[in-house]
């Protein structure tokens, strides 16, 4: 497959010069110059981290971070994976901690030590605004860390870079944990729902079900098909 | 990269019909019509793609020939290179893949009491679980049911689904979203706690919950934290690459084999939990896949060989909506909820072909045929076919913002290639997804050799011949936590005796009797991309 259409260019792995074909993701040119990547590699669709890989272009002095299996390659690009990051976290019960920010400090006491330098932002190949998590985070503002950490795929860039040595992904992720459990509201309807199985309120249906031939489970199909309503009702105007 | 000139055209067509589209539906398919669609242009139903099994508990059945060449091969390990009189490692429970399914059986297992192990192929979490998009099924709301549920699944699942298991998977589903919360997973939610959830192709209610497009990258977070939290011992980059048995047959451990040192090692336990999900890298018919690099059926193999029978493990799910272009997205799942929030599926020419809600198999079908045989696909310029998916229906249905707002991931994935699925839409492939099948199980996750347990992809039955959107995830977490609660239950009654690998040697024996010569070994542990082989991926399509 390999034609006169593709046109190859330099890339340089740990230093190592290797001509692939341009267009390709770093994950992709890699494997074309020969390496079986067994760490460095996860997804291969952008979510896991697992791919983190520093780089330098031609003619820069700066170094950049990307996520392998996402940045396409340039010619001249030097190239070095980052598969582990030997980021601190700290151990916790969530049940016992508590959405006050004093417990977030009291496990990661470094987070105050936040110099607002941003270079956490620069770094993460995700584009999130660490900074601004981590700032909301020392104002206790959880919503907004969740908010704004979300995306977060814990490849730990932001632990390397980050100059008052904290792991400001681990703290997101402690705060959104602590946010889910203790901050959003239960639900009625799912704990009603808890116990109307219990109960064994459906049971005696299911039993009647597990009997029925084909044809009646049909039927009931296309009943309940009929009554299905909005597939998705919008989440944005819901809140409005 | 973007759009090219090639593409012009027919874009232009697109925008030029969307008014006219807009708010239109097109007729749902009937039963008959469905089974002839499928039954022409389903990759499952073409018998030439499968091939005959000729060893073990499954002789006789078919499956696809990529899976067979695995199973038809001789052990990767050879036996003679492990001493089973000097074992180091020994635990309750050993579990196997840390996906969703592995990371819930040993958090439950250690719960409730057992020592456990966790060994997985590649880091901590890495796994299809952690890119599962859509959302998790469960019958919360008022207007569902798990009877709904039920009948749902056992429709998608063509009437095949064992009733006991899927029973147990909707009845249990309710209670996993409650545990996932109570561990700190941020659902979508409204602001008085209520669960949003929407209503993927083939279910009846609106019951798959989010967490935006980010689902399982949120629940695997959320597991590993809790697995380091409760200072589980995890053995990463140490793939299975065999089952250990004693001399009584029960299964007692596994062969691991240390990536970094390249040393086989084994551990002995009193239960075996095998959660090595699907088999999406064997690129089964040549298709692109939407599987993690470690999708490479290992636990089939395995398993197959140490005894245990495996079910429907001839239907294998393919997405329909794989990304077609760019190349480098290849194969990469745009989420079922982008169709249920409103974007449909049109051809070259702008023209709807197909309901936009039709269940995956149907849509597969439909779009096979309407690139193929219909003539009406979009060609790439890397030699690709695809059909659109109409995004930009999206914010105009739901006002300015929808897509950003539920599609963040797809959005930021896109827009590196330079396509704006807000004001563009998107091309799309099937792409392989799911294994439907896998190694037979009962309600606890039981498989047909002693104190050997899968859950998840890796085991079979409760989706029959095809798995419903959103029903997988909440497989793996209710049948991760029965295998773990059963594990640690039974293993104070379990007594391992002699440890031996007789059975892979009289597996190769019993491969040589059937005059089968393999080139390769088996499980494959992880795909090879080497070289030119990373371009393949622009072939897949090729004479279809
Ligand atoms: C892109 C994508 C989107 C999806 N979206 C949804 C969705 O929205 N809703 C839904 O319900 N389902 C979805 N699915 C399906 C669902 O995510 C998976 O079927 C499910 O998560 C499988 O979980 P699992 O734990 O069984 O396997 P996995 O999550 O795949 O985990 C398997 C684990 O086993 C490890 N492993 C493999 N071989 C070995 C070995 N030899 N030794 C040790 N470890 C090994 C792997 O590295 C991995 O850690 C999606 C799947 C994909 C790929
Ligand atoms: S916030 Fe940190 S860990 Fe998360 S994606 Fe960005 S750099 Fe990686
Ligand atoms: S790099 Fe560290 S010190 Fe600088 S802004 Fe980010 S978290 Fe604060
Ligand atoms: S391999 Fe998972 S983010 Fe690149």
């Amino acid at each position: 497959m390999l034609n006169d259409i593709i046109k190859m260019i330099p890339i340089y792995v740990m230093g190592r010069k290797y001509e692939v074909p341009q267009g390709l993701t770093i994950l992709k040119a890699m494997e074309f110059a020969g390496y079986r990547v067994k760490r460095g590699c996860g997804c291969r669709g952008g979510v896991c981290g697992a791919c983190v890989t520093l780089y330098r272009r031609k003619g820069t002095y700066q170094l950049n971070f990307g996520l392998a299996c996402q940045t396409v390659i340039e010619p001249d690009m030097y190239l070095m994976q980052l598969p582990f990051v030997p980021a601190h976290k700290a151990i916790y019960t969530i049940k016992n901690v508590r959405a006050n920010d004093s417990d977030v400090t009291k496990l990661y006491p470094e987070l105050m030590r936040c110099l607002q330098c941003n270079t956490c932002t620069k770094a993460c190949p995700m584009e999130l605004d660490v900074m601004g998590y981590v700032a909301a985070a020392m104002r206790g503002d959880l919503e907004k860390v969740v908010e704004l950490s979300i995306e977060c795929v814990m490849c730990g860039v932001c632990a390397v870079r980050c100059p008052a040595e904290l792991s400001p992904f681990n703290i997101a992720l402690l705060i959104r944990r602590i946010y889910g459990k203790h901050v959003i509201p239960p639900s009625p309807q799912l704990d009603q729902r808890l116990k109307e199985i219990r109960g064994g309120e459906f049971r005696k249906e299911m039993e009647e079900l597990e009997k029925a031939d084909e044809a009646e489970i049909l039927e009931r199909f296309n009943e309940f098909q009929a009554t299905k309503g909005e597939a998705a009702i919008e989440l944005g105007k819901e809140k409005e | 990269m973007a759009y090219s000139v090639e593409f012009q055209e027919s874009l232009e067509k697109i925008e030029a019909s969307r008014n006219g589209r807009l708010g239109q539906g097109f007729p749902s398919l009937n039963l008959a019509d469905k089974a002839s669609l499928l039954e022409t242009y389903h990759p499952d139903f073409r018998m030439a793609e499968k091939r005959e099994i000729r060893v073990g508990p499954n002789r006789g059945g078919v499956a696809p020939k990529e899976l067979v060449d695995l199973l038809e091969s001789p052990s990767l390990l050879i036996p003679e290179a492990v001493d089973l009189t000097k074992v180091d490692s020994r635990t309750d429970v050993l579990v196997i893949g840390s996906g969703g399914g592995g990371v819930t059986a040993a958090l439950t297992a250690r719960e409730h009491g057992a020592e456990v192990l966790l060994a997985t192929k590649l880091r901590l979490g890495d796994s299809n679980t952690i890119m599962a998009e859509g959302g998790i099924a469960a019958a919360t709301l008022p207007e569902d049911s798990p009877v709904i549920h039920y009948v749902d699944t056992i429709v998608g699942g063509r009437g095949k689904n064992i009733p006991e298991l899927v029973e147990a998977l909707v009845n249990d589903a309710p209670f996993v979203v409650e545990w996932l919360t109570s561990l700190g997973v941020n659902f979508d939610r409204l602001p008085d706690g209520a669960y949003y959830a929407h209503m993927p192709a083939g279910h009846s209610r609106r019951r798959s919950h989010s967490v935006k497009d980010l689902t399982g990258l949120e629940f695997m977070r959320v597991l590993c934290d809790e697995v380091r939290n409760r200072e589980i011992d995890v053995l990463e980059f140490s793939p299975a690459v065999e089952l250990l048995l004693d001399d009584g047959g029960q299964c007692a451990g596994a062969v691991l084999f240390n990536f970094d040192t390249e040393e086989y090692f084994p551990v002995e336990a009193k239960a075996t939990i095998l959660a090595t999900g699907g088999m999406g890298r064997l690129h089964p018919q040549g298709f692109p896949t939407s599987n993690h690099y470690g999708a490479t059926a290992d636990g089939l193999v395995m398993a197959y060989r140490a005894g245990a029978k495996l079910l429907y493990i001839d239907f294998v799910q393919y997405h329909p909506t794989g990304v077609a272009w760019p190349e480098q997205m290849l194969g990469l799942l745009v989420s079922e909820a982008v169709r249920a929030q409103g974007a449909q599926v049109v051809n070259v020419d702008g023209d709807m072909f197909v309901d936009r809600l039709e269940t995956r198999d149907a849509l597969s079908a439909a779009i096979i045929r309407e690139c193929g045989e219909g003539g009406k696909g979009v060609l790439t310029p890397t030699g690709m076919v695809g059909i659109w998916l109409d995004t930009p229906l999206i914010d105009v249905m739901g006002g300015e913002g929808t897509f950003l707002r539920r599609f963040a991931g797809i959005h930021s994935r896109f827009k590196k290639y330079g396509i704006d699925p807000i004001h563009e839409p998107i091309l799309v492939y099937p792409t392989q997804h799911y294994q439907n099948g896998g190694i037979r199980v009962n309600v606890d996750g039981e498989t047909d050799i002693p104190n050997l347990y899968a859950v998840g992809e890796a085991a079979g039955g409760v989706h029959g011949h095809n798995r419903l959107g959103a029903n997988s995830l909440v497989d793996i977490f209710v049948f991760g936590r029965r295998a773990g609660i059963h594990a640690a239950e039974k293993i104070g009654r379990v007594k391992i005796g002699k440890l031996s690998l007789d059975h892979i040697r009289a597996y190769n024996e019993s491969l040589v009797e059937t005059q089968i010569f393999s080139e390769i070994s088996s499980p494959m542990l992880l795909p090879d991309y080497r070289f030119e082989k990373t371009l393949s991926t622009v072939q897949y399509t090729k004479g279809r």
